[in-house]
């Protein structure tokens, strides 16, 4: 116990010595916290359009006035070919090309029915996809307006028709940030575990301490224990920090139990912590731990669903993201805080970090061997 | 009583890379011994398996009686080591660095301070600096306070003074003079052939081989030739001329003057004098000289 003591407290004044490591634990989260859920919005807006419009009715006129007053919209050409309009599609001017056949007007009263063109430059997948979808709402909304205007409305409606009434339940008005802030807090809590821990123990051993370390009597779980509770602690820290920023900046109030919320990163904290103990035991220099670790981190935050939804991913990885331990974190998170899951509805994900954070430890004081 | 022993010890790195080739020695307690080598000749290999850092290929070492492999436990709560690279906490002050140390041997300060007193007085005045702000030979003296902390039977202290000024050189060795008169057995490894008269013992060792163990001044008085200094006005063509000659041992450069022993015992040198004016050679000066260590060791190679 003692030695255990004196390893924590030379560990903390290490820690309490090294501005740069005090310097990202205050300072990560805040700007993560603050400007990445306002610069990564997955809300798509001023999407270009270019318009070719082949009638020239009030029709015609009445429906491009509606696409550009909806606001996601800015039209960037008005053309009369399609050529035309294309070049500014190769020119990346625009997104969308809307093409407005002749006889729009026309063929609309008359034949109760009509074609429109859109074409869209899918190089930016999202852009795209969102794009189309929101202009074929406008599209819809149009016709909806037409049809009032033509159609006598009956009593009852002549074909029986479905309307969908969606309501979003735990994020009512879909806020981008709600879905975000937790999943970025998720990441920075692995980012302080996994990186400070590796490269701490790695630094001993470029420096040459370990080997200091290595004769003395000290027991190798003290050691490890001397090493993991720290990082443990400032992952705790760097948490909190990131609950209060929420709650300032995003008014995101975790709806679940906060005790709850902290039992759950206490043991991902084991998890991801023993994961940088055991990357540091087969690194020599903190270059190497750096790049290991890079690439471990890269594929847990693209493969977390922090962006893109895990159940959209294809089987097979679906398969690795149950070997993520972030993407228990960032979907604990987001029961938690923004649906109020129990203890109860997380003791699947509870079990499977307590393992990772068993296998991961045991893992890392198997491998860490005192003598070469 | 003998505090280190080995027997036939063998550390191959890689496949074939043989580091220590088949080394016994034994020393006793309360000695200084030394292992002298150039670089690379595996005293850092063999420093690592004493203090039980690295497991042997081969043979067995024990040190205070405790196998270096089964008994890895006992050795380290009871050796002080001090690698030839510093290795205390640069990022720690002078006085944490030693209570630290001190504090996982589970020992104080206090208890064993007047084993470092002497050491320690010259480090109190800096004790809040930072030891990575510490010079060279400070450096040093930290390092040895932290490995003496705990009272070590065995002090094992690898190339201690390499890279530290010759002042600071000379205060370490009389430093270990004192603790050997505290019955504290010291291992100790260094380059220098000059320091090599410090220890009580040596063994000269190359390509992890050893060449000789005996006390210094046995080695010194084992030389079987008589050995010259001979100086003249062209140190390069003198050094080809002398290897010409039929009647020399062997010849080298040992600072200023060239190195030479002759085959026949009763060899007149002035016979070499004049060998050397035919050659050419002006301001020839031949003189008997005292047998060092380091011809000892170019001897045995």
């Amino acid at each position: 116990m003692r030695t255990i003591k004196f390893l924590l407290q030379k560990e903390f004044r290490q820690i309490f010595r090294n501005r740069s490591i005090l310097g990202m634990v205050i300072f990560m989260p805040i700007v993560q916290l603050i400007v990445l859920p306002l610069a990564a919005n997955y809300e798509v807006k001023n999407i270009s359009v270019a318009v070719i419009d082949n009638d020239h009715s009030s029709f015609s006129r009445k429906l491009i006035a509606k696409v550009t007053s909806s606001g996601y919209f800015r039209l960037t050409g008005y053309n009369f070919s399609f050529n035309q309009a294309y070049q500014l599609i190769e020119r990346d001017k625009a997104d969308l090309i809307l093409e407005i056949p002749q006889n729009f007007e026309r063929n609309l009263i008359r034949e109760n029915e009509q074609k429109l063109f859109v074409a869209v430059n899918a190089i930016n997948g999202t852009k795209a996809n969102l794009g189309s979808v929101y202009l074929m709402n406008v599209i819809q909304d149009f016709n909806g307006e037409v049809r009032l205007q033509f159609i006598q409305s009956h009593r009852f409606n002549q074909q029986p028709i479905i309307d969908v009434a969606a309501s979003n339940w735990y994020n009512p008005m879909l806020d981008y940030h709600i879905f975000m802030v937790p999943g970025i807090l998720a990441t920075l809590v692995t980012m302080i575990g996994c990186f400070l821990t590796a490269l701490n123990i790695v630094k001993e051993k470029e420096v040459g301490t370990i080997e200091q370390i290595n004769v003395t009597p000290i027991k190798k779980h003290h050691f490890i224990l001397g090493k993991l509770i720290p990082f443990w602690i400032l992952g705790n820290v760097v948490f909190t920090l990131g609950l209060i920023i929420a709650w300032l900046v995003y008014g995101i109030v975790p709806v679940g139990n906060l005790l709850l919320l902290y039992g759950f990163i206490t043991v991902y904290l084991l998890a991801v912590s023993g994961f940088g103990l055991l990357i540091s035991t087969f690194c020599e220099s903190q270059q190497q731990a750096m790049f290991v670790m890079f690439f471990f981190i890269m594929i847990f935050i693209l493969m977390g669903g922090l962006f893109t939804s895990v159940d959209s991913m294809p089987d097979w990885a679906k398969i690795v993201t149950r070997f993520n331990p972030v993407s228990y974190l960032i979907e604990v998170m987001r029961m938690i805080i923004l649906k109020g899951s129990g203890l109860k509805n997380v003791l699947p994900q509870l079990g499977i970090i307590s393992l990772f954070a068993i296998i991961f430890n045991g893992w890392a004081i198997f491998n860490y061997k005192k003598t070469g | 009583m003998e505090a280190v022993i080995v027997k036939n010890l063998v550390k191959i790195y890689g496949k074939d890379k043989t580091a220590v080739d088949d080394v016994s020695f034994r020393i006793n307690q309360g000695e200084i011994f030394g292992l002298i080598g150039p670089d690379g000749a595996g005293k850092t290999s063999i420093f690592r398996v004493l203090t039980t850092l690295l497991l042997p290929d081969g043979g067995s070492a024990s040190v205070d009686g405790f196998d270096v492999v089964k008994d890895y436990k006992q050795i380290r709560s009871k050796v002080g080591y001090m690698p030839g690279k510093f290795s205390l906490y640069q990022d720690l002050s002078v006085e944490e660095n030693l209570n630290f140390f001190a504090t996982i041997f589970n020992t104080t300060v206090k208890e064993n301070y007047h084993l470092i007193k002497n050491i320690y007085i010259q480090l109190e005045p800096f004790k809040s600096r930072k030891a990575g702000q510490l010079s060279g030979g400070m450096k040093q003296k930290l390092a040895l306070c932290c490995a003496l902390i705990h009272k070590p039977t065995v002090l094992f202290l690898d190339e201690p003074t390499t890279g530290v000024d010759p002042v600071s050189r000379k205060e370490f060795w009389e430093m270990l003079k004192q603790l050997k008169s505290q019955q504290i057995t010291i291992v100790v490894s260094t380059p220098y052939m000059d320091e090599a008269n410090m220890c009580d013992r040596i063994a000269l060792i190359q390509s992890g081989k050893l060449l000789s163990i005996d006390s210094p001044k046995n080695i010194i008085t084992s030389y079987p030739e008589q050995l010259y200094a001979v100086k003249a006005n062209n140190m390069h063509v003198l050094l080809k001329v002398l290897r010409k000659y039929e009647q020399v041992m062997s010849s080298y450069a040992f600072g200023e003057f060239a190195h030479v022993s002759f085959k026949d015992p009763g060899f007149n040198p002035d016979q070499a004098i004049t060998y050397l004016k035919d050659q050419g050679l002006s301001d020839i000066e031949l003189k008997k000289t005292a047998v060092t260590i380091e011809d000892c060791f170019i001897k045995l190679l």
